[in-house]
């Protein structure tokens, strides 16, 4: 019983490490499928927690918060097409330049408005996001196995829990059944025959970097809101670099790359729990260096099967063909 | 992603002067149609009228403005000046978007699917028919099988156009024209990618498209095409209309002279060739492309020091592909490059450094693309493949002023204006960098000189100049192997010509021999026996 | 873009040297309205700013200590630049470099400075581009994006580090991440003691810097190899044309670009730290992309840039003394908006050059045919 309920523990930890990692990745997965490659996945995620943050402190709310989240990545990610699309810049060092940008401006903002060394204060109750008991969870917490499934692992989480894992099939349903799925998909890996085709090429790129930039800022709201309480420079802590691995490692499609995303939030959960786990002092040699090196190795893990994917040693990884490609006319 | 922005305005007096025989109004008509790019003219008051349920040819060499015409047809690019008629009124053609609502559909020389897709996605991309896919879908691929059935179009709808041959692909990008309503349909360049088999077909297909009462419009360069299906041919030269024929009044000879044109002759003065020893020997060589076509066939010939050979060709049939592989720059698939007693089989090739230390030189096809960097000063782009010379380099450092100094004793010999080595490369006119590129591989003289389309884009006075310089190089006793789709520049310069076509050389002609007409029949493909008999 | 000023007739010196002024004076315009949005003056900020840079000498000792940096992490990024290759790794490159420093002065301390000295610049070269050549290896040979692979590299790096800090190296008996201090003959001497000014961290890595400027100019202006790789990153198939390999270049410049970035090491770890931490690399990799854009990457543009971050980073915190408001991170935000205008809207005001300086050119005109 103890077993079953330290895997309960861990899964339940592993969703929510994952749930912005999974709303990143779809955010980059619009992106990069229109053929915009998004290194500034990080600065959207940490510009929309100071901003959900913020907002939430100074207005009680909890919903403006959101919505400021959401328009302040929404902002950035227009920045980058207005960057990329409109004036065909390198779009790795327009992510780079927003990265930097929102890791200062985030802190400068944050001490003109509080003068806390860049942190918001606590956020009271109603400007967070809290757990969602569902129906019974409490009735059947003691029902063995199946109870506490759905009361640990089911019930009990916040509201943008849901939204993150209802964002996965919404975004396989958008991509895979819509018109604008479909016209997204071509985008990135031929505009020229969305050109052709009578469609515009720029528009449909914007549109793609909007809804990178709504599920941005909700990844971004989660943090400072719903995981926490307060928003902390640096606080996305190279999450938004995570996403992008598990976009690559789940080569740009909604399905794999959530599992991808669960199985980083796996490894982190994991290497905060096997930290101190073990008796290393009674460990001698190469056992001790095995156990204390263990946690650092499943840190970087996801960075290793990233780079190992692109080799092409495990699979291979074939990005949208078009991006990071400005579209001009050909003569 | 507007719809129907195609503004029609009737214009009877236009519709009943160029109606057809059949007494309606021309499926599609162009009135003096201008456009630039830049200092470049590539269309000059193009009129042409296209008879509707014909099949209409458009002919002319690489550069003359077919595919600009056509482009500008289809929205992609807007005309300087000019009108545009569809079917007798005139049409406001801004986006292709306006083209499809017009009735237009065009099947572009590279094509424009999307690899991943499935045949029927990308049959709908842009005519979805609403914002889900599934409803689109099924009412598509109804559509589809019975447009398939129609013009016999058989094609796998469900099936990754990726895995796709290019002759597949190809009606895909049919159907797609077909499914927007397409009544006039533009083929760019079809035939290009097709094995013989696959471009059989295509013409099946267009003649029962025809039928059926579509209008084809045929961009080629193969005269074969024009007239084995068209009704009507529009031969353009140099972004000029040069003929509007009927296809049965006309023949093989004369469109390719059409088509060349009369050119002032630049005869250059030489004495007869004295062949000495063989320099360079190709046997059985292939040469397969990226995309896995062969785009060189078994070919062999000699090349013997004090001679000029010349390769003639429409651009297009391997010649570019055989320099390459030549060069050390693309890897045969198989046979043999000889160069004096160096054997090098496909399974050992060289790279161009490696050609080069066996005492060859090359004048690239083209200098934007390999001849010169651009961004590179002169001298630099002097050195551009003799960078490693001993002569200016230091065990580290590079001799820059020796460079520089060589740059300018190569741009005085060759009247390189203005002759200034520290001037960026791009900022000399065409014919300029011609030079540069030339004075550089024919200044280190080369046992054999590999020379691609020495003077496109030059000027007449570079012309000549290059042309003296090559028969000296010839006189000098190197072997000197020309590629050129200029037929005059060929028949002047070379002493031996051979004639490529569709990867294979055809056959071979004396410079005594060789006239116009019996080329031009070579370069259609037909053997040279046959050709002296036409002739 | 490398010909964007072949083809309109601007002359040079407006495309190599006011565009990027313009840019920068675009970026700092923006964070003059940041500033003043959070209540305070712009003018006044400039001015503490100069003066913290350059008013006095201690002032002009941090400014120059903090050029050090940029200088390597420009110069890493420039000759990927030169081939055409975009190397983000600069951080993860730097963290190694660092470590083959630290792992020098730790246990090879019983040699003498003069040995000391090159076996410490070698290992923070051959640390840096050991990290940098597998992403060059795996963009050469199985196209596998550097740009990407560079940036996992540099999470590996960081957790490497962090590994080896709290585990293997750690001081006994400590808490903190970090080895124990060197050895004091193995330290690279401030500039203070060596002439007669206020103390600082500049130290004689700054030297090294400049050598490393003076190398780079060379390599890659008047060698062979240099100009290979600038061939390959202007147009491969010139490159192919002449018989020069992208796949070695491509390598060969990642693993210059490295050892460049890796002798970030030197100035941290031997000149300032004097033993090795966590996170001495602090973001001088990816502000390293700004220095070479502005710098037009080219030595003396990168030195001129280098100089400019570093006046920044140490005005930035006399100005953080002076007015609380505005902290460290506002220079973090003018670093990324210079890198915004300098980079990703490096044409935006082009347009608007054209047609003051731009001229009908006959030359452009033949050339573009």
């Amino acid at each position: 019983m103890e077993q079953f309920d330290f895997v309960i523990l861990m899964l339940d930890a592993m969703l929510r490490v994952s749930v912005p990692l999974v709303l990143a990745a779809m955010a980059g997965l619009f992106s990069e499928r229109s053929g915009i490659v998004d290194i500034g996945l990080e600065g959207k995620m940490l510009g929309a927690a100071f901003a959900a943050a913020a907002v939430g402190a100074l207005t009680g709310s909890v919903w403006l918060g959101l919505l400021a989240g959401i328009l302040a990545s929404v902002a950035l990610a227009m920045l980058h097409g207005y960057a990329c699309i409109t004036h065909n810049g390198n779009q790795v060092v327009s992510g780079v330049a927003i990265n930097i940008m929102v890791a200062g401006l985030t802190v400068v903002l944050g001490i003109a408005l509080f003068s806390r060394g860049g942190q918001t204060p606590q956020l009271p109750a109603e400007a967070r996001f809290t757990a969602l008991t569902w129906p019974g969870a409490e009735a059947v917490a003691d029902v063995p196995i199946l109870g506490a499934l759905y009361s640990e692992l089911l019930s009990g989480h916040n509201l943008l829990v849901y939204v993150a894992f209802l964002a996965v099939p919404a975004t396989w349903w958008v991509v895979y059944r819509t018109r604008f799925g479909l016209r997204l998909r071509a985008v990135g890996e031929s505009p020229e025959a969305v050109d052709t085709a009578g469609i515009s090429v720029a528009g449909m790129r914007y549109r793609a970097l909007i809804l990178t930039g709504i599920l941005c800022g909700v990844a971004g709201a989660y943090l400072s809101t719903a995981q926490s309480a307060f928003f902390v420079r640096e606080m996305s802590a190279g999450k938004g670099f995570i996403a992008l691995a598990a976009l690559i490692f789940g080569k740009w499609r909604p399905v794999p790359v959530m599992l991808a995303c669960l199985l980083f939030g796996f490894l982190e959960a994991a290497s905060a729990r096997l930290q101190g786990a073990f008796d290393v002092d009674n460990a001698s040699g190469f056992v001790r260096e095995v156990l204390t090196g263990l946690p650092f190795l499943i840190d970087v893990l996801p960075f290793i099967l990233v780079v190992l994917l692109l080799a092409g040693f495990v699979g291979t990884a074939v990005a949208p063909k078009a991006s990071g490609i400005p579209y001009v006319k050909e003569r | 992603m507007s719809e129907g922005g195609a503004s029609v305005s009737e214009r009877p007096e236009a519709a009943t002067a160029a109606s057809g025989r059949a007494g309606l109004p021309p499926a599609i008509e162009l009135r003096g149609i201008n456009k630039s790019f830049g200092p470049v003219r590539a269309n000059r008051d193009v009129s042409l009228v296209i008879q509707k349920g014909s099949i209409h040819g458009i002919v002319g060499e690489n550069g003359a403005g077919k595919s600009t015409l056509m482009s500008i047809l289809y929205g992609f690019y807007q005309a300087d000046s000019g009108e545009v008629f569809v079917d007798g009124r005139k049409a406001n053609i801004v986006s292709p978007d306006d083209a499809i609502a017009a009735g237009i559909g065009m099947v572009h020389q590279h094509f424009m699917l999307v690899d991943p897709f499935t045949v029927l996605e990308n049959v709908v991309l842009g005519a979805e028919g609403g914002a889900l896919l599934a409803e689109g879908k099924a009412k598509a691929r109804s559509e589809l099988q019975r447009l398939e059935h129609e013009y016999s179009l058989e094609v796998d709808i469900d099936a990754v156009v990726g895995d796709l041959s290019v002759g597949l692909r190809q009606r895909i990008e049919i159907l797609k024209a077909l499914y927007r309503g397409a009544e006039t349909l533009i083929l760019d360049e079809p035939t290009g990618v097709l094995t013989p088999q696959e471009a059989d077909h295509l013409f099946r297909i267009l003649a029962s498209l025809k039928e059926q009462g579509k209008t084809i419009v045929l961009i080629t360069h193969k005269l074969r095409e024009i007239m084995a299906i068209t009704d009507n041919v529009t031969v353009m030269r140099g972004g000029e209309v040069a003929a509007n024929v009927a296809t049965k009044d006309t023949d093989t000879e004369q469109l390719a002279e059409l088509m060349v044109g009369r050119k002032v002759l630049l005869r250059v003065e030489k004495t007869p060739a004295q062949p000495t020893e063989t320099v360079l020997t190709v046997t059985g060589l292939n040469v397969v492309d990226g995309a896995g076509v062969r785009r060189v066939k078994d070919v062999g010939f000699t090349v013997r020091a004090g001679e000029i050979v010349g390769i003639a060709g429409v651009a297009g049939n391997g010649q570019s592909e055989l320099l390459e592989a030549l060069a050390g720059i693309r890897q045969p698939a198989s046979g043999h490059i000889r160069v004096r007693d160096q054997d090098i089989s496909a399974e050992h090739a060289v790279d161009a450094r490696g050609m080069r230390e066996l005492g060859l030189g090359h004048v690239p096809e083209d200098r934007h693309r390999m001849g010169l960097v651009m961004p590179f000063a002169a001298n630099e782009s002097s050195i551009l493949g003799y960078h490693y010379d001993p002569a200016y380099n230091g065990r580290i450092i590079m001799e820059r002023q020796k460079i520089i100094d060589l740059c300018a004793a190569q741009m005085k010999a060759y009247d390189v204006r203005p002759d200034n080595p520290l001037l960026t490369s791009a900022n000399f006119s065409g014919g300029n960098q011609q030079k540069i590129v030339v004075a550089r591989e024919m200044e280190r003289n080369p046992d054999l000189l590999l020379v691609g389309q020495p003077t496109r884009g030059v000027d007449i006075g570079a012309i000549e100049f290059i042309h003296r310089r090559l028969i000296e190089m010839r006189d000098a006793g190197k072997a000197v192997l020309l590629v050129s789709v200029e037929l005059d520049e060929i028949m002047s310069l070379a002493d031996r010509i051979l004639v490529m076509f569709d990867g294979a050389i055809v056959g071979e002609v004396a410079q005594s021999e060789a006239n116009e007409q019996v080329l031009g029949l070579m370069m259609a493909g037909v053997s040279p026996d046959a050709a002296d008999e036409v002739a | 873009m490398a010909g964007a000023a072949a083809n309109t007739g601007v002359p040079r010196w407006v495309a190599v040297g006011l565009l990027p002024v313009i840019n920068l004076l675009a970026a700092f315009l923006v964070s003059g309205l940041v500033i003043l949005a959070i209540g305070e003056n712009p003018l006044r900020a400039l001015a503490i700013l100069l003066n913290g840079a350059f008013g006095y000498q201690e002032g002009i000792g941090f400014t120059l200590y903090f050029t050090t940096n940029f200088i390597f992490t420009g110069l890493a990024v420039a000759v990927a630049f030169h081939c055409g290759l975009f190397n983000i790794g600069g951080e993860g490159q730097a963290t190694l470099g660092g470590l083959g420093v630290g792992l020098v002065l730790l246990y090879l301390d019983f040699l003498p400075f003069v040995l000391i000295l090159p076996v410490a610049i070698a290992a923070a070269v051959v640390f840096g581009a050991a990290w940098s050549y597998l992403p060059g290896l795996l963009q050469a040979k199985r196209g596998s994006h550097v740009v990407i692979t560079t940036i996992m590299f540099n999470f590996i790096a960081s957790a490497l580090m962090v590994y080896l800090l709290s585990q293997i190296l750690i001081k006994p008996g400590q808490m903190s991440p970090e080895s124990r201090e060197v050895a004091q003959h193995t330290w690279m001497p401030f500039m203070h003691d060596i002439f007669p000014i206020a103390r600082s961290p500049w130290n004689g890595s700054f030297i090294v810097a400049l050598l490393a400027c003076a190398f780079l100019w060379v390599f890659v202006w008047h060698t062979r190899w240099g100009y290979e790789i600038r061939t390959v990153g202007a147009n491969a198939s010139a490159a192919v044309y002449a018989g020069i390999s992208p796949s070695r270049n491509i390598i060969l410049a990642m693993v210059i670009s490295g050892g460049l970035a890796g002798m970030l090491g030197v100035n941290e770890i031997m000149g300032v730290n004097h033993r090795l931490i966590l996170n001495f690399s602090a973001g001088y990799g990816f502000v390293g992309i700004a220095v070479s854009l502005m710098g037009r990457n080219h030595p003396v543009g990168i030195v001129l840039a280098s100089l400019l971050f570093g006046a920044l980073f140490q005005g930035g915190a006399d100005l953080a003394f002076e007015i609380p408001k505005i902290t460290r991170e506002m220079v973090v935000f003018i670093q990324g908006l210079v890198i915004l205008f300098a980079g990703a809207l490096e044409y935006l005001f082009w347009p608007f050059l054209v047609a003051v300086f731009g001229r009908e050119a006959d030359t452009a005109l033949a050339a573009a045919e």
